[in-house]
């Protein structure tokens, strides 16, 4: 159809030679767009990281903590009678622990203690690089030894092999502390960075300044389809045994971990796709505002194809598929650049994650925002008087 | 196949009614060439304006190739010029980015013709108006003379009952006008009704007829 063909080449000849102001409202567009693929996708990839770590903790496992608040907690003697309670296969209390960590003149700001036991290592599944495990005798004699994870032997052994350092001692609060084992890389998880983390007896912690409450504990159950009796019975432990008030405690399994993520996830999502939502508005007034200049622009020649029988139809098509090509065209590019932007920060360490849906939704939002606010301007094109129009210059 | 019957138009400007056409009556037959004169502001423009359905009348009746135009859709008065009548005006009103073999193809586009349908049309039209060298120009790469026979292939290229031209040499010296005139002749000579509207007395003598117009009413003949 020659109509057809003419009107989009018509457009983007129009288009094309007004480069300038062309590229700057589609500039709008293409941030607009740029910024819907990226915070969705690092949105998404911080959920789907957050997550991942929660599944890493395994199915079966409950976390349970009690606020500092609180008057009475559990105190590490208590632990063995806490275990009795039914399905309960192994419990890992752990705290962490204050303390300045040096070796030799190099002192590492940015690593945590923790305190903890055996079955700890065993319920987030930690894998040794070199060395042994913390053992239950190390807890019986509050042994000053240390697990390390695998970062600080960057840090603290700058120039050291792996197998060497065991065997090392590091120091902390200024006492010696021997390295029996260096974990294998994990990355974080569970807000703790175990790569970053010094790992002692739960009974060493005593020597720095720390009691044997204990505030957080995972437990593993034996029989993972009743988790949900093990959470009452564990609850009414702590309320009827301890006298913990229900304020000060909490016991999720790691389902409703998952579900307070996937909350999160999508009111995550929802954010900022609305703030990305409204760039690409702000984007749309731009092409709006462009658009209606354009047809201000060219009364004359509205005027002219009147006169030569265009009907409102042919002007009103002619103007929305101008902006839809100002749209799409922009829409692409910065599906384009959001994509680069997002794989390059993913080089660099920042989770990213884009799903075709996401890329298609913002393809099409964009098609969307040419119509939208195309259909203002070229309506008004339309319903120009053409002797009017005729007679502007 | 133009008739005007007891037509009135008239403007309201600053709360004073102008009558720009008062009670004007006009027939028009197919092959006739009528020139319009009369001074400026005397209601030439108005009159072109209703007669090519760019406007519609106050009071009267206009009947064009049997039809009673009255109350029409923006639509179908579009629709009709596009079919009925061809424009040419005193600025030549091309379109500045689209080159003269596209220009003369608009019209046609609208009528719904396939691309390589209108183009061969086009052709022929910028041929029969002397400029078949010059199809891929834009209208600034054409002198004034060239872009006015770019508007006549255009206004003629449709095959329109009737052709409107008003001031169509106003822009041009007399040598170029007087080329342009021949143009209107030969058209004419073909069948081609024209009705064109001028000042120039010289430009209005070389119409078969001549309809004088003053402060909105119509005589006929050249002088009272
Ligand atoms: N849109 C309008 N609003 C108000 N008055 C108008 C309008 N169009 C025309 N007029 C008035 O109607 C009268 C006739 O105008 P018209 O344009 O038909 O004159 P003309 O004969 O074409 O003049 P010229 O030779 O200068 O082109 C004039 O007095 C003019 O001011
Ligand atoms: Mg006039």
């Amino acid at each position: 159809m020659g109509k057809t063909i003419s009107i989009f080449k018509e457009a983007l000849k129009n288009i094309i030679s007004n480069k300038l102001r062309s590229s700057l409202t589609m500039l709008g567009l293409i941030i607009g767009i740029m910024s819907v693929i990226l915070l969705v996708g690092i949105g998404n990839g911080a959920t789907t990281n957050v997550t991942s770590s929660v599944k890493s903790l395994g199915t079966g496992t409950l976390t349970v903590s009690i606020n500092g608040e609180s008057d009475t907690t559990i105190q590490y003697e208590q632990i063995d009678d806490f275990k009795k309670i039914t399905n309960i296969e192994s419990v890992a209390p752990y705290k962490n622990v204050s303390g300045t960590i040096s070796k030799d003149t190099t002192t590492s700001r940015n690593s945590s203690v923790l305190a903890t036991v055996p079955e700890y290592i065993n319920i987030l599944n930690l894998k040794l690089e070199a060395g042994r495990l913390l053992s239950n005798i190390d807890i019986e004699n509050s042994s000053k030894i240390c697990m390390i994870g695998n970062s600080l032997t960057d840090t603290l052994f700058e120039d050291s092999k792996i197998k060497d350092i065991v065997g090392q001692s590091i120091s902390i609060e200024g006492d010696k502390y021997t390295v029996v084992g260096v974990l294998t890389k994990v990355g974080s998880s569970m807000g703790t960075n175990i790569d970053n983390t010094i790992i002692i007896p739960f009974t060493t912690a005593k020597y720095l300044k720390s009691d044997m409450s204990i505030n957080n504990l995972y437990v593993k159950v034996s029989d993972e389809n009743n988790i949900e009796a093990t959470k009452s019975l564990i609850e009414n432990y702590l309320e009827r045994n301890l006298q913990i008030s229900s304020d000060y405690y909490s016991v999720t399994s790691q389902d409703s971990m998952l579900d307070t993520m996937s909350d999160i996830r999508t009111t995550l999502s929802l954010l900022l796709g609305g703030i990305a939502g409204i760039s690409l508005i702000v984007g749309g007034i731009g092409v709006m505002n462009v658009m209606l200049v354009s047809v201000t622009e060219r009364t004359k020649e509205i005027g002219i194809r009147k006169s030569l029988g265009a009907k409102r139809r042919d002007i009103l098509v002619q103007f929305l598929v101008e902006s839809l090509i100002l749209c799409i065209l922009g829409g692409t590019i910065g599906v384009g650049f959001g994509i680069g932007v997002g794989t390059i920060l993913q080089i660099f360490g920042f989770s990213f994650n884009i799903t075709s849906t996401v890329i298609l939704i913002s393809f099409c939002s964009s098609a969307v925002i040419g119509l939208v606010f195309g259909i203002f301007p070229a309506y008004k094109a339309a319903k120009l008087n053409p002797i009017e129009a005729l007679r502007t210059e | 196949m133009i008739e005007l019957k007891n037509v009135c138009k008239s403007f309201i400007l600053g709360g004073e009614e102008i009558k720009a056409l008062d009670n004007v009556n006009l027939s028009v037959k197919k092959g006739e060439f009528v020139s319009v004169i009369g001074p400026s502001g005397s209601g030439k423009s108005t009159l072109m304006n209703i007669l090519g359905l760019l406007d519609v009348v106050d009071k009267g009746e206009y009947v064009l190739d049997n039809v009673v135009i009255k109350d029409a859709k923006d639509n179908t008065l579009s629709e009709i010029r596009n079919k009925k009548i061809g424009f040419i005006f005193q600025n030549f009103n091309l379109l500045p980015k689209l080159n003269a073999l596209e220009n003369v193809q608009v019209p046609l586009m609208y009528r719904g013709l396939k691309n390589d349908e209108s183009k061969k049309i086009a052709r022929k039209y910028l041929e029969k108006v002397g400029l078949g060298a010059r199809e891929k120009h834009l209208p600034n790469q054409l002198s004034g003379g060239q872009q006015q026979r770019v508007a006549i292939a255009r206004a003629i290229a449709g095959n329109p009952e009737i052709i409107l031209a008003d001031e169509p040499t106003g822009a041009l010296d007399s040598k170029t006008s007087n080329e342009l005139m021949e143009l209107f002749e030969n058209l004419n000579q073909e069948g081609q009704t024209i009705i064109l509207i001028t000042h120039d007395i010289n430009v209005a003598k070389r119409a078969k007829r001549i309809v004088r117009i003053a402060d909105g009413k119509l005589y006929e003949g050249e002088v009272v």
